[in-house]
């Protein structure tokens, strides 16, 4: 099987600047830096500031609280997180159900991750969390689980858009065993040093940095390890358009929205879109995951 | 009819180029403006599109001609507000960078059907006028049947864009079947 270089899936010019950018902010490669977002647009020079918490939490893509931006923000306020349990289940020798504040007592720390939205924008935002394997070493993995499924709650009296059949309910998304295991595969518990917003995903959140925000599936109630690939629902609702990788890639596009450039939240309106980077800038941490992999097919 | 009517559905018809006024002056556009302006003008589209052709409709619900003496400005409106959508578009969003822009056109499908029904927009906009209706005669009658398709590729486009149908798709969708399902509701009316 041939190994693919990062360099090689990525354009040598994107690498190059990303490359000099890194080594300007001067922190080696090997120790994962996850206070830094790899952003490269070399005329605007504050990307690296978070997107604000007004933005943040008032701009979400979250259809169980209906399909507006500003509907979660709306709609979430009395949305009930507690009491709360988390089942990790399936390919395991034993499952096990966790409360969530048994959860929420793992160490957090602050994590600064880049949020690109597959329709072609991005947010910087502070998350608070830790990696899911901390999560995962919880149980015993069956050696033949392959593949880690994320189901959130099913409670259509408060999340009103699970009344219609937008999407099939309850949301499930999921990985690939070695992409949860990633460190950057993170468990949020909140965002801004605050805990997390019901609107972004209360209690507990899934979320991949180099993927789609769609693959980080929000208010999570169980973990399954499975040994066939997870029916996601955005695949389920259209295999043309959305894949189970869903990687960032900039060189495949959606059939609706192009994944060349992106448009950074809370800029003016005269401010230009950026150049999206593959793997959203993370490929350095995680372009090992598809070495072999044909990218274009696997989208 | 009254001689202010024009004028008041005129100034009632940039209801859209107010709010857009308002929200830019008080930096109401949200997170994502660009966006957000290329939303509203191409939703008040589809909605003067749909309101020019109620208004056929409405003369035979009502008996009265009246409605009739609306319907150019009503059109002229959906051809500006489509022109505005689509200037902002490739101004502001792509900044008039014409690759990706052509690339957008040739490769996805809402771009392209949305960018033909502003095309076949622009005929009917210049044969608007009366002088042009005693020109163009009989055929003025047939050219301007194009809004039915301008109106069909307007939703279509509006559906592809969007992640789901649900729910202004969906809306939309509906007010044109139904006022579609008239014409053909009439047609048959007047053969009989």
């Amino acid at each position: 099987m041939k190994k693919f270089k990062y360099s090689e899936i990525t354009s040598e010019k994107i690498y190059n600047k990303r490359r000099s950018f890194i080594k300007s902010m001067g922190y080696g490669l090997s120790a994962l830096t996850f206070s830094s977002v790899p952003l490269i647009n070399a005329k605007a020079n504050n990307l690296n500031e978070p997107t604000s918490y007004k933005d943040i939490t008032t701009y979400n893509n979250f259809y169980e609280f209906g399909t507006g931006k500003g509907d979660p923000h709306r709609r979430a306020k009395n949305f009930t997180t507690r009491p709360w349990t988390v089942k990790i289940e399936g390919e395991v020798e034993k499952s096990i159900e966790l409360p969530i504040e048994e959860i929420l007592d793992i160490k957090s720390e602050e994590r600064i991750l880049k949020l690109r939205c597959v329709e072609g924008w991005s947010m910087v935002i502070p998350w608070l969390g830790f990696s899911l394997s901390e999560l995962l070493n919880k149980v015993q993995i069956k050696s033949n689980a392959k593949f880690v499924e994320f189901e959130t709650v099913y409670n259509p009296e408060e999340m009103v858009g699970q009344r219609y059949p937008v999407l099939n309910w309850p949301y499930i998304e999921g990985l690939r065993l070695d992409e949860a295991m990633h460190p950057l595969t993170t468990v949020v518990t909140g965002l801004y040093g605050k805990s997390l917003p019901n609107q972004n995903g209360a209690p507990l959140r899934i979320f991949i940095p180099w993927k789609y925000g769609f693959k980080s599936a929000k208010s999570i109630v169980k973990i399954r390890l499975t040994k066939n690939m997870p029916n996601t629902a955005w695949k389920n609702a259209s295999p043309r358009e959305y894949g189970f990788y869903s990687n960032v890639n900039p060189e495949v596009d959606h059939p609706r929205w192009s994944q060349a450039t992106e448009r950074v939240i809370g800029e003016s309106i005269l401010a230009p879109r950026i150049k999206t980077l593959m793997f959203n800038g993370y490929g350095d941490e995680v372009a090992h995951l598809y070495s072999g992999m044909d990218l274009k097919k696997n989208y | 009819m009254k001689n202010y009517f024009k004028p008041a559905v005129f100034l009632l018809s940039l209801w859209p180029i107010y709010i857009i006024t308002y929200q830019l002056i008080y930096n109401k556009l949200g997170p994502e403006p660009v966006d957000r302006i290329i939303n509203h003008f191409g939703e008040w589209t589809l909605i003067f599109v749909l309101l020019t052709l109620s208004m056929t409709p409405l003369k035979k619900i009502t008996n009265s001609l009246e409605w009739i003496k609306f319907r150019r400005m009503l059109g002229l409106f959906a051809f500006f507000y489509a022109s505005v959508h689509m200037l902002s578009y490739v101004g502001l969003d792509y900044r008039f960078d014409f690759e990706p822009l052509i690339d957008d056109v040739l490769k996805k499908k809402f771009i392209f059907i949305g960018f033909s029904a502003w095309l076949l927009l622009i005929p009917l906009a210049i044969t608007s006028s009366d002088k042009m209706v005693r020109i163009l005669k009989k055929n003025w009658k047939k050219l301007h049947r194009l809004v039915y398709v301008i109106s069909i590729f307007g939703v279509l486009h509006f559906i592809w864009l969007s992640k789901t149908i649900f729910f202004k798709p969906l809306i939309f969708l509906i007010i044109l079947i139904i006022l579609l399902l008239f014409r053909i509701n009439l047609k048959k009316f007047n053969l009989s």
